[in-house]
């Protein structure tokens, strides 16, 4: 080989491990990406059973159905639609009916539930999960400052 | 007072950063040597003031002075004390202030130790830092003040977040910082270069040890705020892909690549525009990730207050300081004279490909990071990227890096012998294999695949040993002599054979803990039990304690294995008085390297509780590998070559010839 075929090899090289992971970065979109939903979207949006996706929005209240082993069940709603929810694990400490919640999982084919894999509350006391709260507010169903339940002792400083 | 002292300070700062970014430079184009002088005592002041200032803030959250807003929302006066001092930069305003202090400490640490950088380089070294120093202290003064007062004071704080009132968060901020901000002395030696106009091998030699310190600290911020996610939030994971762990893992990656291609540019005077521009990515990734967490965009335990305005002041310094270099960069490099030719079998070559693929992973990573955050922008529409996309993504991309790398250090500089290097390398590559398949077998379980996951581990850590073994020349020379010849061997060869190993073990231990770990979901009721790992765990009820602030219900288990009681642990749901907030405090028992791991969960009627158990074999090797690269950071910083100011002599005895040869 001359010293530009070389070259060339290398850059070829190169170029063709870039192509490559440009490659497996959307195939990997493709396959992984989840989209949000809230409970009154769903109604519209033509979901397929098992297509992995996040649905958000508050915990109703008096929803939370335990004491079926780790199994939890509760309905998570947006003021307009309602979907039940299956759980199975630990849910978060910050988990509560009233409050925000995103929970990633699919529909299931035979009992059209949503089967969640993960629940996702908050990390802290303060705020909601963003997704949930951009979209509460514009709807008016949820205030800054003020819990769905108007979260009372919370003297959130204004500045 | 002492909080007014620390607010004027802070004023004085910002002027003496906007003298410091303005004379000396002046001092350098005009060959000024008063001007310049300037930049050493002006970063020196610069660091004195915002260390009283940020003492200031230290003395508010010690004597819990709540007439201080910044301390009202974040302290509470029962805080344990280290709380209290940990407290000012578990938040927004203090972990900017943090992060302005480390700025100014490593300006102050060029000062003093760059005594023998040439005076023109130094001054506009310096005076880049200052820019960057001025920019955050303007964020921090009209954005984020942290010395705002509360009039009436209010008799009680409102306590720190419970999730940060941790060890963890002494260790892990500052650590992370002083990588994450280290990488600001490449950068400036990066744009102090290009304004220059002129870079040579002796610029790597400077550059390198900065490198080396950032990068050392990085990796320990990293693993820390790992190990802290891991056993604080109780969900049993320690990475997640969140996009807050990615702000820092992106430097981390970018940084690697950057300790690699200055190792060329040093020893070969190759790579020297891609060095420069390396160390501009590897800080503007820095300011990228203190971007994603301080300006809200996202939410995270990161993001401690929303306030748009910040975002907007974040974005606008990330914009000018990338931007910026990135067009000087452009304007500049092409009057860089590249040098140094080598064959594609190398240990160049090898350098370069090693940086060919962490570039590329960093670019999937940023783009997985951002994508969402873009797309939002754009179309309003919102999805998540998850681990899912990085583990296929960026695990697949890693997997050639991790078979090649004990292959560099056997290539020869300018031209390798790859089949040598086969020849050196094929027994340890046996023995690697072998010890995947006796690590298989002694686990039992799990896909036959992780047969080359681990052996990939051990690869990486025999081939650390092979490197050495060859150096010294064992098996070929006595013993002996192999001994001497090794222990002759500079301390730099010594820290890369370590870094290399620490990798290998911390692929192993995510390859073990990833594929041979189990999780256990049950309800249990006090007298059951439940096995995980070959161990038995009884749950022996609830008890309830009180902690200086905060109450617990603590779920107690026994641990047995083969019917002997071996250990006992506790789990709790704990209560934050203050701010009435819940968490789950894990309870972990390590055995040797593995970890059993043990959440609550809520309790049901009937005096039942949902437990969850995990067996985690060999986790703690992911951190293990961690500290021993961080080691290697350590032991390769102690070579006499690379201590910063010893370059000196070599640098000025090299000089001439350089010239010479342009």
């Amino acid at each position: 080989m001359t010293r530009k075929q070389k070259r060339l090899a290398v850059i070829g090289g190169g170029m063709s491990f870039i192509i490559a992971a440009v490659l497996l970065v959307m195939f990997a979109f493709s396959q992984s990406v989840a989209y949000f939903f809230m409970p009154a979207d769903i109604a519209k949006a033509d979901l397929k059973p098992g297509t992995r996706i996040r649905l958000g929005g508050l915990v109703a209240e008096g929803s939370v159905k335990r004491g079926q082993g780790s199994t939890v069940s509760f309905t998570v709603t947006d003021g307009t639609g309602n979907v039940p929810v299956t759980y199975t694990g630990i849910l978060p400490d910050l988990f509560r009916e009233g409050q925000g919640v995103v929970t990633e999982g699919a529909f299931d084919a035979a009992t059209h539930g949503f089967v969640a894999d993960s629940v996702l509350a908050k990390h802290d006391e303060n705020y909601m999960p963003k997704e949930v709260a951009d979209r509460l507010k514009k709807d008016g169903v949820w205030k800054e400052g003020q819990g769905p339940q108007g979260n009372q002792d919370k003297g959130v400083a204004t500045r | 007072m002492i909080i007014e002292i620390g607010h004027y300070a802070l004023v004085l700062a910002l002027a003496t950063a906007l003298i410091v970014s303005v004379m000396p430079m002046i001092g350098a184009r005009r060959g000024d040597m008063a001007l310049m002088t300037l930049a050493t005592t002006g970063s020196l002041t610069l660091f004195l003031l915002v260390t009283l200032s940020f003492g200031a803030l230290t003395w508010a959250y010690a004597v819990s002075d709540f007439s201080v807003m910044n301390v009202w929302e974040n302290s509470h006066s029962l805080m344990p004390m280290i709380y209290k001092y940990s407290g000012v930069w578990g938040n927004h305003e203090g972990s900017m202030m943090l992060w302005l202090l480390i700025l100014t400490f490593f300006s102050a640490l060029v000062a003093v130790f760059g005594r023998n950088l040439p005076e023109t380089l130094k001054a506009n070294v310096l005076a880049v830092q200052a820019w960057i120093a001025t920019a955050f202290l303007f964020f921090i003064l009209l954005t984020s003040n942290p010395f705002l007062r509360l009039n009436p004071a209010p008799a009680e704080g409102q306590d720190l977040n419970p999730v940060l009132q941790d060890l963890g968060l002494a260790i892990h901020p500052p650590l992370l910082y002083l990588g994450y901000v280290g990488f600001s002395v490449s950068f400036s030696f990066a744009v102090a270069a290009l304004i220059d106009g002129r870079i040579d091998a002796a610029w790597a030699r400077w550059v390198r040890p900065w490198t080396l310190a950032a990068w050392t600290c990085l990796t320990a911020g990293i693993a820390m705020g790992s190990y802290w996610a891991y056993y604080e939030l109780g969900w049993g994971g320690w990475w997640f892909w969140d996009p807050v762990e990615n702000a820092s893992f992106m430097p981390w990656l970018a940084g690697t690549a950057l300790l690699h291609s200055a190792l060329v540019m040093e020893k070969r005077e190759a790579l020297k525009i891609w060095t420069v521009l390396l160390a501009i990515m590897t800080f503007s990734l820095s300011l990228l990730g203190t971007f994603l967490v301080r300006s809200g965009v996202l939410t995270s335990v990161h993001a401690f207050a929303t306030d748009p305005t910040r975002g907007i002041f974040i974005l606008c310094i990330l914009a000018l300081f990338i931007g910026g270099a990135f067009a000087l960069f452009a304007w500049r490099a092409p009057m860089l004279k590249a040098g140094g030719i080598f064959a594609p079998i190398s240990r160049e070559g090898a350098l370069v490909l090693n940086n060919l693929i962490l570039t590329v992973a960093t670019a999937t990573v940023l783009t997985g990071t951002l994508y969402p955050l873009v797309l939002e922008t754009l179309t309003g529409e919102k999805i998540s990227v998850g681990a899912p996309f990085f583990n296929m993504t960026f695990g697949l991309l890693m997997l050639p890096l991790l078979v090649v790398v004990p292959f560099g250090p056997m290539l020869a500089w300018k031209r390798g012998d790859l089949l040598g290097a086969f020849q050196r390398l094929y027994a340890f590559a046996g023995l690697a294999l072998l010890a995947g398949l006796a690590f298989y077998y002694a686990q039992h379980g799990g896909p036959v695949m992780a047969i080359f996951g681990l052996a990939l581990g051990f690869w990486g850590m025999f081939g650390a040993l092979a490197d050495l073994w060859h150096r010294g020349g064992f098996g070929k020379a006595k013993f002996s002599v192999a001994v001497r010849r090794l222990a002759g061997l500079p301390r730099s060869a010594f820290g890369a054979a370590i870094g290399h190993f620490g990798l290998g073990v911390t692929v192993l231990g995510i390859v073990s803990a990833t594929t041979f770990g189990t999780e256990t979901v049950v309800e249990m009721k006090p007298g059951a039990s439940v096995d995980a790992g070959g161990y038995s765990l009884t749950f022996d009820g609830m008890r309830d304690a009180v902690g200086p602030n905060y109450t617990e219900s603590r779920g107690h288990f026994t641990v047995a294995r083969g019917g002997v009681t071996v250990a006992d642990v506790w789990s709790a749901k704990r209560l934050y008085t203050a701010r009435r907030m819940p968490t789950t405090e894990a309870g972990i028992l390590s055995f040797g390297a593995s970890q059993l791991y043990v959440s609550l969960g809520d309790a049901m009627d009937g005096g039942g509780i949902v437990v969850r158990i995990w067996w985690k074999p060999f986790i703690l090797c992911i951190w293990g590998g961690a500290l021993v690269m961080m080691f290697g950071g350590f032991v390769s910083l102690s070579d006499r070559r690379l201590r910063v100011g010893a370059p000196s002599r070599r640098a000025k005895a090299a000089r001439p010839r350089l010239e010479a040869a342009e």
